[in-house]
């Protein structure tokens, strides 16, 4: 099991009617990932959640679920996944016990073992108190809590939820993150967010959708070090040899931007000291330096918004 | 599994005032029609000592009860199915169910149980009044219990209806006046045939009336068993299609 993949995605394509809500899109989730899945509005998150749960039949494509085929083998396949929907799925004139009893039913855990599965999906979702009141008389943030109560409470592979920490305070925001990080332990984990900073937060992988298709799929430890800045851009007035700037101590790669612009990777070691020392030196004129460092909106803005970003950003990994 | 999802169904009809408000109300006007056949039978009575073999208090207080207990089911069943899968779709808890490891076969047939349950419990509770009238006269158990079945037959043929057509929309109102349009139409639909004077024509043999009336005699006719078979049969099979529709397409 911990050397299979617990999702498995392949070549999965959606339509709705003509419009194509997911692109032939493919990726896997081994057991201690916690993947998030990020795109602008209407980029096919909810859809690809959706399919990957039963929830919508996919037009074309494959998923297993820990190594079962969800379309030939629902029902096993289904004892695996916990979801979260968008709105969670809460009958409002049950009680959160009630709620959560129904839940461990409908997910076909033992008998015996029920009641102790409610009493831990509460404590970890911070419900301890809350059993015995009405869902509709709960908050927003509580309510979601119980979504997520109800998503775990099968002790299922792999979590699937959809913008989990919408409508919670703060507070509750740390909680729900942390929450996330522990079960990602021993979980598989996809979350779909808006919000960017989360992701760094508490993803070990990041995807990038937008239009239906993948655009960025790395380890959020990749994702950091596009991020940091590893480059800079050196203006000169009079233009050096590549060959030459590469013989500064620390660079790793230069690149010609225009005949008087260079960007310039390094890696652990900064070189701009050694760069403006040479510059004197060899009169190369500089006039421009400027450490390039890049903000996670900058590249979810750089590969969601423009088509021909989408494709070099892709490259440069 | 059906028992559970059956069992939440039944749950949270009672959880809301109206299936106490319908079962309350529906159960005052079968008491009140109860009673009229009784006093007309009590003024029958001496009439009847005379005859041999004239019909007994099965045929002058079931029969007619029930006849109108079935029209009454017809008025408030939509409301009782209307809601069970159109608000389900409406408030999005169906991903509870689509995500959880059951087939849709189960999810429906265990709604419709749900639902069929809470008639049962009505139609106990109007079996209690015939019954207790055990205590002072002879009643025909035989013809009490063919009335009895032709009208759970009846009302689970009606949840069977409404239950599709609840899954058809996702406004409970909408759902609730499809189906009390359908049955309407499914009970009158033999008019034709009547006035015609053709009693084969095969309208009549899709009109619910039909039938009923000869349960309610006390004839047990299995081509009318399995007309509500069919029916029950059929819009559950409907039911199930349209679910795995919902999949399928948006």
């Amino acid at each position: 099991m911990s050397s299979q993949a617990l999702v498995h995605v392949e070549h999965l394509t959606r339509y709705y009617s003509q419009n194509c809500a997911v692109n032939d899109v493919s990726f896997d989730l081994a057991r201690g990932e916690v993947l998030g899945f990020l795109g602008p509005n209407g980029a096919g998150k909810s859809s690809t959640m959706q399919i990957i749960t039963g929830n919508l039949a996919p037009t074309a494509g494959q998923i297993s679920i820990a190594g079962l085929d969800l379309l030939e083998q629902p029902k096993q396949a289904k004892r695996e996944i916990g979801y979260l929907p968008e709105q969670p799925p809460v009958y409002r004139e049950l009680t959160v016990d009630e709620y959560l009893l129904y839940c461990a039913r409908l997910n076909r855990i033992a008998r015996s073992r029920i009641s102790a599965a409610v009493s831990l999906a509460k404590e970890r979702t911070g419900l301890g108190d809350t059993g015995r009141r009405l869902i509709g008389n709960l908050s927003k943030g509580y309510q979601q809590r119980v979504g997520i109560a109800q998503a775990i409470i099968h002790n299922p592979a792999v979590v699937i939820l959809d913008e989990p920490t919408v409508g919670l305070d703060p507070l509750q925001i740390r909680e729900i993150r942390a929450l996330i990080c522990e079960l990602g332990k021993e979980h598989g984990i996809i979350l779909s967010t808006h919000i960017l900073p989360e992701v760094q937060a508490t993803c070990t992988r990041v995807q990038i959708i937008n239009r239906g298709k993948l655009v960025f799929s790395d380890s959020t430890a990749g994702l950091q070090s596009r991020m940091n800045a590893t480059a800079m851009i050196a203006g000169f007035h009079t233009t050096p040899d590549l060959a030459a700037l590469q013989q500064i101590a620390g660079v790793e790669r230069t690149e010609a931007l225009s005949d008087k612009r260079v960007r310039i990777h390094y890696g652990d070691s900064n070189p701009a000291e050694a760069l403006i020392e040479q510059s004197v030196a060899q009169h190369w004129r500089l006039h421009e330096l400027t450490p390039e460092c890049r903000t996670l909106e900058q590249i979810f803005i750089e590969l969601t918004c423009s088509e021909e970003h989408t494709q070099s950003g892709g490259n440069s990994q | 599994m059906i028992f559970t999802i059956a069992a939440r169904e039944l749950r949270s009809l009672f959880l809301s005032p109206l299936a106490w408000a319908i079962l309350a109300v529906t159960l005052f006007i079968l008491a009140y029609l109860f009673l009229t056949q009784i006093e007309t039978y009590i003024g029958l009575q001496p009439r009847l000592a005379a005859i041999d073999g004239a019909p007994g208090v099965a045929d002058i207080v079931v029969a007619p009860l029930f006849a109108d207990a079935a029209v009454v089911l017809l008025l408030i069943t939509p409301l009782i199915t209307m809601r069970s899968i159109s608000e389900e779709r409406r408030n999005r808890t169906l991903s509870l169910l689509f995500s959880a490891p059951v087939s849709m076969t189960e999810i429906v047939i265990g709604k419709y149980l749900g639902v069929l349950s809470f008639f049962l419990i009505l139609l106990a509770l109007l079996a209690l009044m015939p019954l207790s009238l055990l205590v002072g006269t002879d009643l025909d158990l035989g013809k009490l219990a063919a009335g009895l079945l032709g009208l759970t037959l009846v009302v689970a043929a009606f949840s069977a209806i409404g239950l599709y057509m609840s899954s058809l929309t996702e406004q409970p109102t909408v759902a609730a006046v499809t189906t009390f349009g359908l049955l309407l139409l499914l009970w009158i639909v033999d008019w034709a045939g009547t006035t015609e004077a053709t009693g084969s024509s095969t309208l009549a043999q899709l009109s619910m009336l039909r039938h009923y009336e000869p349960l309610l005699k006390g004839l047990f006719n299995s081509s009318d068993i399995a007309y509500y078979l069919l029916i029950i049969l059929l819009f559950i099979g409907f039911t199930i299609r349209r679910m795995d529709a919902t999949r399928l397409q948006h």
